[in-house]
């Protein structure tokens, strides 16, 4: 899913070795980049700076707090959990989507996406109604840790779908009959030919997830009660340090969260890359 | 598409069928269906008090507003850098556009810390100049957007370079040797070409804009008729136990994401079948 620049072979003419702009473009460039760098870049570094000022003793203290360990460590699970369960649900579910044929699936196309363009608070709220007090189902997840899984399943949902589902319908199905005239299994097919194919897309999408449920903070305001030690993320702990006025504190979670979404892009980013190479 | 069956549908196939079936209504269409019928349980009246409150109609306007702006610009610097990354070499090109990915990944609180400590007005980094001279950042207007326009950035560019890559620079080059200029070229050649993209990266950034939380809630201070956007008070109804007008809230602003994913699924639809 993530955007990723073919390299296109430069025309041998009129080309520096490292730049090929003219001079609309290279205004472009200019302009781009300085409202990328206003509305993004300095104000990521501005996280990290105000982090690094209490050097390395300050950070620790800040994201070894009890209260911020515990949120941390719940997170982290629950990130996990969750990233794992989608690896499974998510590739069946493209699998159903491009190979099975029965009405009302494309009912199913749009219900994925639906969590993508709902307002997190909204999520919350519609969460909080089929699992909460007086839920249809007589299951009451609200306040309880379990309320973060259920959460992050949701927001989550997409990511493995959509990276898988696209590899899935350019896969040639000749070899899996090639495999299945020569006597393979059904499951030995699936695991010796479709899986291999499939592995770098749910990589990249149990990658975007992870990252995603690190970070997620709308869809548990009104889910989790946010009780410390027991259903706080990491993500209400920056709030209530920038609440408190503790900039410091804040900055230095934040920084911790902000570390793991680069270690995420970057192995994302060799993934493809890797791929790209294969294909 | 004419598929050929080498395995015969055996109950693997419908046990996949009915698990995917389950757990997509389990997680997503019950819950979703369910703000429905609790915003409509006692007919229309929730929806309408809501539409009278003035604070509401200045939530609702000022959502209207912040998600406008955010996904004009981000449409204007989405295709520019998507043509600067696909059709120019450039050093850092390739961390740029592994950087673009970010906003994705950052938590939204994470962005209203990043936004308050430099644009803050008592001690950011550019705060206190920008105040001096009477513009105010965070707590108000300019705040919000940009925390909306933060959170949907990638969203355009993800849907045009594809496009673009795909489409080559022939029908371009042939344009300007025939002697039209850049800009001719782009309005009559390139923007028609990837349209469809930039309407599919609009329409995702609307959605994505108009239901942003955590970001906006840090930036804006929620001062209530001025600065409370649509989805700070679903919050706001739902603590203080105006749970129909918390319903009657997410009611509107669901109606809109599911909207602008049927747009997107019916355009889509059919450009594959062309």
């Amino acid at each position: 899913m993530s955007v990723q620049i073919e390299e296109v072979r430069p025309a041998p003419t009129r080309r520096t070795p490292t730049h090929d702009l003219t001079r609309t473009s290279g205004i472009g460039l200019g302009v781009t980049m300085t409202w990328f760098s206003l509305l993004v870049l300095i104000p990521l570094a501005a996280v990290v700076t105000t982090a690094a000022a209490g050097g390395w003793g300050g950070f620790w203290r800040a994201v070894s707090n009890d209260q911020t360990a515990a949120a941390i460590r719940l997170t982290v699970t629950a990130a996990f959990g969750v990233t794992a369960v989608n690896v499974v649900i998510g590739t069946v579910i493209a699998w159903v989507l491009v190979r099975d044929r029965f009405p009302g699936k494309g009912m199913l196309e749009l219900v994925i996406d639906i969590p993508f363009a709902l307002p997190t608070i909204v999520a919350g709220l519609v969460l909080a109604s089929l699992y909460g007090n007086d839920s249809p189902l007589g299951l009451n997840l609200v306040n309880s840790g379990w309320s973060v899984y259920l959460a992050f399943l949701f927001v989550t949902l997409p990511f493995v779908v959509r990276t898988v589902q696209p590899v899935l319908e350019e896969l040639d199905q000749e070899i899996e009959e090639a495999a299945a005239s020569l006597g393979a299994s059904r499951f030995t097919t699936f695991r010796r030919i479709i899986l291999p194919a499939l592995t770098p897309a749910i990589a990249a999408g149990a990658a975007l997830s992870f990252a995603r449920a690190m970070g997620e903070y709308g869809s548990l305001v009104l889910l989790s009660g946010n009780l410390p030690f027991t259903s706080e993320v990491t993500s209400v702990r920056i709030l209530s340090a920038i609440e408190n006025d503790n900039r410091a504190t804040a900055a230095a979670i934040a920084t911790l969260l902000l570390l793991i979404s680069l270690l995420v892009i970057v192995v994302l980013d060799v993934i493809q890359r890797r791929v790209a190479s294969r294909g | 598409m004419a598929e050929r069956h080498r395995y015969p549908k055996g109950p693997t196939t419908y046990v996949l069928r009915a698990l995917v079936v389950a757990y997509l209504a389990l997680l997503v269409a019950w819950p979703v269906a369910l703000v429905v019928t609790n915003t409509f349980e006692h007919g229309d009246e929730a929806l309408r008090t809501i539409l009278e409150d003035p604070d509401m109609q200045a939530a609702l306007r000022l959502t209207a507003v912040a998600a406008v702006v955010a996904t004009a610009i981000n449409t204007v610097f989405g295709v520019s850098v998507s043509l600067l990354l696909v059709r120019n070499q450039f050093p850092g090109k390739r961390a740029l556009s592994a950087l673009l990915d970010l906003p994705l990944s950052v938590s939204p609180i994470v962005v209203g810390l990043a936004l308050v400590l430099v644009y803050g007005g008592r001690n950011g980094w550019f705060g206190p100049s920008l105040e001096e001279s009477g513009f105010q950042v965070i707590f108000s207007t300019p705040g919000i957007i940009m925390a909306t326009a933060f959170v949907s950035l990638p969203l355009v560019i993800r849907e045009v370079v594809p496009v673009l890559q795909e489409l080559g620079t022939e029908q371009e080059q042939a344009a300007q040797s025939l002697g039209a200029s850049g800009w001719q070229t782009f309005w009559r050649i390139t923007l028609p070409s990837i349209k469809w993209a930039v309407i599919y990266g609009v329409v995702l950034t609307l959605a994505r804009s108009l239901g942003e939380f955590g970001a906006v809630k840090v930036v804006s201070g929620n001062i209530l008729g001025e600065t409370r956007t649509a989805t700070l008070a679903v919050e706001e109804k739902y603590l203080n136990f105006d749970q129909e007008g918390a319903y009657a809230i997410a009611f509107l602003l669901a109606s809109v994401s599911v909207l602008a994913i049927l747009v997107v699924f019916v355009l889509r639809s059919r450009e594959a079948r062309r």
